[in-house]
């Protein structure tokens, strides 16, 4: 680590090594990313994975689309050595009400105008799909065959090697603590590895982002919301795609090695809470029991929390601190940034080095939610 | 013959690829879990994670003492989820397992255990 550096990443997520990536590939020569734990010590590395591009906003297709493009060849684009195990096994979407029935064909129309091969399906042929679901109460479906799953630690590793690479310097167990500025600018990083120069800062710090934010004078309203997930031993293949229903708010797919990854998503009072709570546990199972009864007969082997970075309309929040330039925050990603954060990350880099974008970051900004102008996603859990 | 000792039975990884992490820079058993799956396996880690603590230590001159330990993580022991599931149900009598609208419990207070 030098004693000063033209950007400085901070948190070693999927989105801060994304983004380090992206720049170095640009040009920018300088970059130091620090982690307070280890890569992927946050909601990246506890994270259900999945990625779809069955969006409801043009916007959200548009970017998951185009990420799902680059996960598709991450190894080569970033050089790494292993497998980040994409698995497109799809995403099966259940309607359980007549409401969400009809809004997945309006979400079926914007998917169709990117060239989205997604389609509906009646419940006997989501019973063709998955053999295991339970059809009461269910009203239909749609599937799309190019969504699936990733393994988080090996797509940040993946964006981390190539990164150092090009030689961005990477320092784990360095916590921003923070910020001194000058003129209204950053000028540096207070870390517990001392103070470190920076001409920019990108704070990609998760649920964590809004207080960094906060000492260079920056309210972003993200608050931070527990979720649970839990996995099974692993058995023989029995499901391909990922179940996934935004009512009943259940995800479930089965990893390449057998596991199987779930969860579902009550409400909770904003918290940086990490434990896992038995409630979970027995909730969890009584809703995805339900849904698909031959999970009756599989073991938990472990459980985990982790946060969502939640924003008032469920889309990131990317915006340059009011009082202190060069100073950017990249959070909000509410749930979903794994699956869009290689599109975003561009998006970012291309900003920051004055590129072109078919997308315009400044809708990213905080404004909307004065302005009114939100991004609005009919399709989250 | 010492590197195809096996370091985590459940999920079959060898001492070799554990080596392996630590020259790829690897720090800590966290890190080793998350990118070999040492650990993950229905014993989770009861043995292994000491084994690579050992090689931490080694690799890094460091007391066994300072090795980060990971999280010991619920459930204790393997459990099935229709057992977990008839539990919920016992104590939601007449409740749809439906989640969605339940009511969120409450956060267990403190918590930040990260
Ligand atoms: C249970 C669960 C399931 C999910 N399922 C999905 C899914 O299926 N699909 C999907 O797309 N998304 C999913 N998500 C969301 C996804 O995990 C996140 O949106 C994404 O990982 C965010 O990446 P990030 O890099 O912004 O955050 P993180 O991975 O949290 O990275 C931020 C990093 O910053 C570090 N940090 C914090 N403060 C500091 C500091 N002061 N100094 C230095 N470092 C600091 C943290 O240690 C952390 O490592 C899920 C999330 C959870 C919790």
């Amino acid at each position: 680590m030098k004693k000063g550096y033209d950007v400085v990443v901070i948190g070693g997520g999927i989105v801060g090594c994304a983004t380090a990536f992206e720049l170095a590939k640009r040009g920018v020569k300088d970059i130091l990313l620090i982690e307070k734990r280890f890569l992927t010590a946050g909601a990246t590395g506890r994270c259900g994975a999945g990625i779809r591009q069955q969006w409801g906003s043009e916007l959200n297709a548009s970017i998951a689309l185009e990420s799902t493009n680059i996960l598709e060849n991450l190894e080569e684009y970033t050089g790494y050595p292993h497998s980040v195990e994409l698995h497109q096994g799809g995403y099966l979407l259940v309607a359980y009400t007549d409401k969400e029935w009809d809004q997945f064909q309006k979400n079926l129309e914007v998917q169709h105008r990117l060239g989205i091969d997604s389609y509906a399906l009646t419940p006997e042929e989501m019973k063709k799909k998955v053999p295991y679901l339970n059809l009461d109460g269910v009203k239909g479906g749609t599937f799309n065959q190019k969504d699936g799953h990733a393994n988080p630690f090996h797509c940040t590793q993946a964006y981390a090697y190539g990164a150092r690479k090009m030689g961005v310097d990477i320092e784990t167990f360095c916590e921003a603590t923070g910020f001194r500025m000058k003129n209204g600018a950053i000028a540096g990083v207070e870390t517990t590895k001392g103070y470190i120069e920076a001409k920019t800062v990108i704070n990609c710090a998760n649920t964590r982002a809004p207080e960094l934010a906060k000492m260079v004078g920056e309210d972003i309203p993200v608050i931070s919301e527990r979720h649970q997930a839990l996995v099974t031993e692993p058995v023989a293949p029995l499901i391909d795609c990922m179940v996934m229903a935004f009512s009943r708010s259940y995800y479930v797919q089965q990893t390449p090695h057998g596991s199987f990854v779930m969860g579902i998503g009550p409400k909770e009072t904003p918290s940086h809470n990490f434990k896992s709570s038995w409630q979970f546990l027995e909730h969890n199972c009584a809703v995805m029991c339900e849904a698909l009864p031959i999970l009756r007969n599989l073991r938990v082997v472990r459980q985990w929390a982790g946060q969502y970075d939640m924003s008032p309309d469920a889309n990131p929040v990317i915006d340059e601190a009011a009082e202190c330039k060069n100073f950017y925050s990249v959070c909000g990603f509410s749930g979903h940034g794994f699956m869009v954060s290689p599109r975003v990350a561009i998006m970012v880099a291309n900003y920051l080095t004055g590129q072109e974008d078919t997308l315009d970051i400044h809708r990213f900004s905080k404004k909307r939610f004065e302005t009114g102008e939100l991004l609005l996603e009919p399709a989250v859990v | 013959m010492a590197d195809k000792v096996i370091i985590c039975r459940c999920e079959d990884i060898t001492r070799e690829m554990i080596l392996q992490c630590i020259e790829d820079g690897y720090q800590t058993i966290d890190e080793i879990k998350r990118v070999t799956r040492a650990g993950m396996g229905p014993c989770q880690g009861r043995t292994c994670r000491l084994l690579i603590a050992q090689e931490l230590s080694r690799a890094y001159h460091v007391p066994m003492e300072e090795v980060l330990m990971s999280t010991f993580r619920p459930p204790t022991k393997p459990i099935s989820m229709g057992a977990l599931a008839d539990a919920w149900l016992e104590n939601h009598e007449g409740e749809e397992a439906v989640s969605g609208q339940a009511v969120a419990p409450k956060p267990e207070e403190g918590g930040a255990a990260e």
